[in-house]
């Protein structure tokens, strides 16, 4: 009886490792180890074999140094202006796609907290059907739109608005459309989530007392829906930063984003060590936002609790 | 006033859903267009649905990526799973900051840098453990479950973390073991945010070209890599047939679904009404 009780008290000790050890350990194998390599790599010299770069440690006979690493591809990425203007492009791009998805989504988010139950229902579910449909195949969507021989232009010459079709496709305009469309339910969501949780009968009071609408949305919506900005934001601006899919097809010769500096480097140049460390800078990069994202969400959970 | 907020409001509206299904819809009809040349309308026809059949490559990769997308989401699903139960349910654990960081990064990581990581892990076990071997299906998978799991993780830590625990303490207060408890108490409960952590690590995976070309190997290609070859030189009415295809399908999927867990869940709140109603 008393070995039977003690095998329990086992197999509950064990079962809670397990909840815990099983994703821990994939996560840590799969996710975060591989930084630890990409910096490992970032400062080896790429070299013509399998793979293509140095090994920063060479423990066999014909070696002349056991260690060896060099920092010559963050000097390329300080000299070679291509990496500055990619970076700071990105940055550009990200930052203003994400401004333009807080000016559309935020007033739909509203409107959809503030619509009767069963329409909220539908309206949220229109919001998170695209986001479930290809991502690929939503980008390539606009490819037809905006092509010289697309909707828009095919439009356009027909009502005699223009003579000549625009370009749209392959310039810094369509990727702004692509990252706004594509990640505008990504901006919705988190803004609704805290939205629809807001106290209208606040803005009752207010409006009560003789505040104006524009007032009270300044004083009380405004601030208390900032942390569904926040996570709405980090949420765009993020993955947006890095993002390859929306510039290689949408985006001109001269739509420098990073990811695509990356992937370029990577898949035409099949430089490894350049390509790790364009990869470790844009992490730097993205730490302190990504910091503040997790922080953001544990005080959410947290509040919950 | 009223009147002129909510006429704002509806006119965003309408704007905001037309731009996000317009060009949804654009892609829809251009896939019956009989002519060859995407931009003239060359009368309704059914023959690039026709010529999809036929196509072999095309074929192999749609198989080849839903065995992946199969097999990742089974897989992130349970894992995800086993995440969520961790962050809710099991209390202080040394690490545990980290492991949160973890779940949370893969959501907002880029993915041309995941993909990059993912590859050069591989490269690095190659040459210690002699182990993936050739990349391919096995390498993509790994990849999906990686970065699905952590969304799997939050839709079910969410439903863990709203769902009533009081039935949970009752089976624990009359002596039932912690994993009996998850297994016959929480995993029923949960069972429809797992379906739908399911279904998005399934179309996450369905969806996901850069990834799946950083880790893929020789002979290894997917729906979205082989789309990805076609699109890059510009508009094929192929790819607007496949494009229906696909979404469509998705489309009816996710309603199905939602449409079978906003039952269960009216279902669910009737028979707790009933069960308050008899106990009065």
């Amino acid at each position: 009886m008393n070995s039977n009780l003690h095998q329990q008290r086992i197999m509950d000790i064990l079962w809670r490792r397990f909840v815990i050890v099983a994703p821990y350990l994939w996560l840590f194998i799969f996710f975060l180890a591989p930084f630890a390599i990409i910096f490992k790599i970032s400062f080896a010299d790429p070299i013509v074999a399998q793979p293509p770069f140095t090994p920063l440690f060479n423990f066999s006979v014909q070696a002349d140094k056991w260690f060896y690493f060099t920092l010559d591809n963050y000097r390329f990425l300080l000299e070679d202006n291509l990496y500055w203007i990619s970076y700071l492009k990105s940055f550009k791009i990200a930052f203003i796609s994400t401004c333009l998805c807080l000016l559309i989504g935020y007033p739909m988010a509203y409107a959809i907290a503030r619509a009767s139950p069963v329409w909220r229902n539908v309206l949220l579910f229109l919001i998170i059907l695209p986001f479930w449909t290809s991502f690929l195949l939503r980008v390539y969507a606009w490819m037809g739109i905006l092509s010289t021989h697309g909707v828009i232009n095919n439009l356009l010459i027909s009502i005699g608005f223009i003579d000549q079709p625009l370009k749209l496709l392959y310039t810094d305009f369509a990727v702004y459309v692509g990252i706004v469309y594509s990640y505008l339910p990504f901006m919705i969501l988190p803004l609704f989530a805290n939205l629809v949780k807001l106290d209208f009968d606040l803005n009752e009071a207010a409006a009560d007392l003789g505040a104006t609408p524009l007032v009270i949305f300044r004083d009380i919506t405004l601030p208390l829906s900032m942390p569904g900005i926040i996570a709405g934001s980090l949420l765009v601006f993020i993955p947006a930063l890095g993002e390859f899919v929306i510039p290689a097809l949408l985006g001109g010769l001269d739509t420098l984003m990073i990811g695509r500096t990356l992937y370029d480097e990577f898949f035409s140049n099949r430089d490894w060590p350049l390509s790790s460390a364009v990869a470790t800078v844009l992490l730097l990069i993205l730490v302190l936002p990504m910091m503040i994202f997790q922080h953001h969400q544990i005080n959410e959970t947290d509040y919950q609790e | 006033m009223n009147r002129q907020r909510s006429t704002f409001l509806i006119t965003v509206l309408c704007f905001g859903y037309a731009f996000l299904y317009i060009p949804i819809i654009m892609v829809m009809i251009y896939s019956f267009n009989d002519s060859r040349i995407v931009s003239v309308w060359g009368g309704f026809s059914f023959r690039w649905y026709l010529a999809l059949l036929d196509n072999r490559q095309i074929i192999e990769a749609a198989l080849l990526s839903l065995r992946i997308a199969f097999i990742s989401a089974t897989i992130a699903t349970i894992l995800g799973t086993l995440a969520g139960l961790a962050l809710t349910r099991m209390g202080r654990f040394r690490g545990r900051i980290l492991f949160t960081g973890m779940i949370v990064a893969p959501l907002v990581m880029p993915e041309v840098i995941t993909g990059l990581s993912l590859l050069l892990l591989f490269v690095s076990l190659q040459d210690f453990i002699g182990w993936p071997g050739q990349r391919g299906a096995t390498t993509i998978m790994i990849g999906h479950i990686t970065f699905s799991m952590a969304y799997v993780a939050v839709i079910v830590q969410s439903r863990l973390m709203s769902m009533d625990q009081s039935l949970e303490e009752a089976a624990m207060d009359l002596g039932g073991r912690p994993f009996r408890v998850t297994i016959d108490i929480t995993l029923p409960i949960i069972a429809p945010a797992m379906l739908s952590g399911w279904l998005l690590a399934f179309t996450l995976s369905l969806d996901d070209l850069v990834i799946a070309s950083f880790v893929s190997g020789p002979g290894a290609s997917t729906l979205p890599m082989w789309i990805y070859s076609k699109i890059r030189l510009g508009v094929t009415p192929d790819i607007n047939a496949l494009a229906t295809i696909i979404i469509t399908i998705v489309s009816i999927g996710v309603v199905i679904a939602c449409w079978l867990m906003l039952r269960q869940e009216k279902q669910r709140q009737q028979d707790a009404q009933l069960a308050y109603k008899n106990n009065l």
